[in-house]
């Protein structure tokens, strides 16, 4: 019942589909022409409501771009403008600024997902590839997007993540001046970075479509971890995971919704809501709550690296954070050849499925560190849970799927579910 | 049929080899010297690098106060240090620093610290009289500076920079 030839009785259909064929590249993309798992949970939702919460963005975005002035006089201003006196412009705002967080929170649990069913695994470390690159362009254009504004935490936050560049030995000053176009963040930046995140977002949908590609030619991973091995173990894309996305979309705008309508400024810094203003840097200054763990990475090193036995400092404390942070999201490109086993779902993995869980406890302390002032035992709490991200990718999981013992794996995604129903 | 255009020399190199890296190395060149404006309009622009000097009055500073004025869009620190903070300044040994530096050669006259006030980790405004040495703390990543502006505990890899400057006469200087 997976395989279905696109056979339209619409004339009209008919005679475009015979000049530009989209109708039968619809249906084998996201219609009853896909054939999928039949046993995808709900897990399996969230790259749909990724892709959903990616047009509201462009979308909210665009019509907002219609009212805001990127020039460092204005526009906060402007941003106010939005606010009090355009028509819905605080609705528009409240979704685009929330929708940054929701696209966040989407992406990370698909990306978890993928970690705990081994869907980096062969045939499909591209696929994984191009996630980890959506991910770092998405982070590149909230940033800029968060530095729009022009308040407190927009121009600090800008001055401290641009900074890092700086680490660079030698022409560290020299890529400062050009990615800021002054000697500090000024309006030069603003209007960049208003270009840039204009653009980026386009970016991404090209490589969504990649991303996409790469998914239909082997199709979704599933909750086994195994492959299908005939139409037995599918479903046609369309109606059964239309359906069961639309569910989810469902939940997912409800939950959207409450944030937008309830709590608009819980996952924001109230220090925003003033002006920038260079002369004084924010007694906290904290990134958006999806940067925290990574914040945590950046400054987890406080000492500089020397050459044993001698004062030569070969990294400096700030070099090192940079290079931890970067890191630890170029490690997840690795992953795929970091994993020798040849089980893809942690459900069979007794071991792996332990680190796994670790793994997020971890990166939730990273979160938690990242949000706090660092004194007190934080900083080594850092340290260490740093430490720990990098050992679990780079040390136990090659060891891990070494020594494990998976459990038997089901004969096929259809045998063990028909078994139990006899 | 004629061959010449094509077989030339002994060792395998033809005239059409020589053809073809010939336009590619132009082509090359052609493509970067389209890039170059593309790329250096993110430079800082000529209004920006024309604003280079800042004077300060220093008439009103008492000891133990400190200003901060605007130096290429940079906050500079301008501190009148009290005579314990020179005394300890001068006091510390070189080994005690992650950047060495003589409290000497970070002033002109050692009442006046003149700095730019940019913590040298991630580009924060350091906090005044504060932190574990009784100069400045960054309360972005905790770099502790002490009443020199030496670096002394924390993620900042350098001393606060200091800006060239002169001393037009005994209350006037002249940042940049």
């Amino acid at each position: 019942m997976s395989e279905s030839k696109f056979q339209p009785k619409s004339k009209i259909v008919q005679w475009i589909e015979y000049r530009l064929p989209i109708f039968s590249l619809m249906h084998a993309a996201v219609g009853p022409g896909y054939p999928t798992p039949k046993n995808l949970n709900y897990w399996w939702n969230f790259g749909s409501l990724a892709g959903l919460v990616l047009v509201v963005q462009i979308i909210t975005g665009i019509v907002l771009a219609m009212h805001y002035t990127p020039t460092a006089d204005l526009a906060f201003a402007s941003v106010e403008h939005i606010m009090r006196d355009v028509n819905y412009g605080w609705l528009l705002r409240y979704v685009h600024a929330n929708g940054g967080s929701m696209f966040f929170i989407v992406v990370y649990i698909h990306i978890f997902r993928g970690l705990y069913y081994g869907s980096y695994k062969a045939p499909r470390e591209l696929l994984w590839m191009l996630g980890v690159v959506i991910l770092l362009l998405m982070m590149a254009t909230a940033f800029m997007g968060y530095v729009l504004p022009w308040g407190q935490m927009s121009f600090w936050g800008a001055t401290v993540i641009t900074s890092m560049f700086g680490a660079i030995p030698f022409i560290g000053d020299a890529i400062l001046a050009f990615l800021w176009g002054d000697f500090a963040v000024g309006n030069a930046t603003l209007n960049r970075f208003f270009s840039l995140h204009y653009l980026l977002p386009f970016v991404i949908v090209g490589v969504v479509i990649l991303h996409m590609w790469a998914l239909h030619q082997h199709g979704s991973n599933n909750p086994l971890g195994i492959d299908t091995k005939g139409p037995q173990d599918k479903v046609p894309f369309h109606p059964y995971y239309t359906a069961k996305d639309a569910f989810g979309v469902t939940v997912f705008i409800m939950f959207f919704a409450a944030m937008v309508f309830y709590e608009p400024n819980l996952l924001g810094h109230p220090d925003n809501y003033i002006p920038a203003d260079r002369l004084s840097t924010p007694g906290h200054i904290v990134p958006e709550w999806y940067y925290l763990p990574f914040y945590a990475i950046l400054r987890a090193i406080t000492f500089d690296i020397s050459i044993p036995g001698t004062n030569i400092v070969i990294i400096t404390a700030k070099l090192a954070g940079v290079i931890l942070m970067l890191g630890s999201i170029l490690v997840l490109f690795l992953l795929p050849w970091l994993d020798f086993s040849k089980v893809r779902s942690a459900t069979f993995r007794p071991l792996y499925k332990q680190i796994y869980w670790l793994l997020v406890i971890d990166v939730i302390v990273l979160g938690y560190v990242g949000a706090q002032k660092p004194e007190g035992i934080l900083p080594t709490v850092g340290l260490i849970a740093t430490a720990y991200y990098f050992i679990h990718f780079l040390v136990l999981m090659p060891i891990i799927s070494k020594v494990e013992k998976p459990k038997p794996l089901p004969e096929s995604i259809s045998n063990p579910v028909i078994k139990a129903a006899e | 049929m004629a061959t010449d255009d094509s077989s030339d020399s002994g060792d395998g190199a033809t005239r059409r080899d020589f053809i073809h890296i010939a336009s590619m190395g132009l082509g090359a060149v052609a493509v970067g010297a389209a890039m170059w404006p593309l790329i250096d309009q993110m430079n800082p622009s000529a209004e920006v690098l024309a604003m280079s000097t800042t004077e300060v009055d220093l008439s009103a500073i008492e000891v133990g106060q400190s200003i901060t004025v605007v130096w290429r869009k940079k906050p500079v620190f301008i501190r009148r240090r009290t005579a314990a903070e020179i005394a300890e300044a001068q006091a510390v040994s070189l080994a005690d620093l992650p950047d060495p530096e003589t409290d000497a050669d970070r002033v002109q006259k050692p009442e006046w610290l003149v700095m730019v006030g940019v913590c040298t980790h991630l580009g924060c405004v350091p906090l005044g009289e504060q932190g574990e040495y009784g100069g400045w703390f960054c309360p972005c990543h905790g770099s502790h500076y002490d009443t020199s502006g030496r670096i002394r505990k924390g993620p900042a890899p350098n001393n606060l920079e200091v800006p060239q400057y002169v001393f037009i006469d005994d209350n006037k200087i002249l940042i940049g």
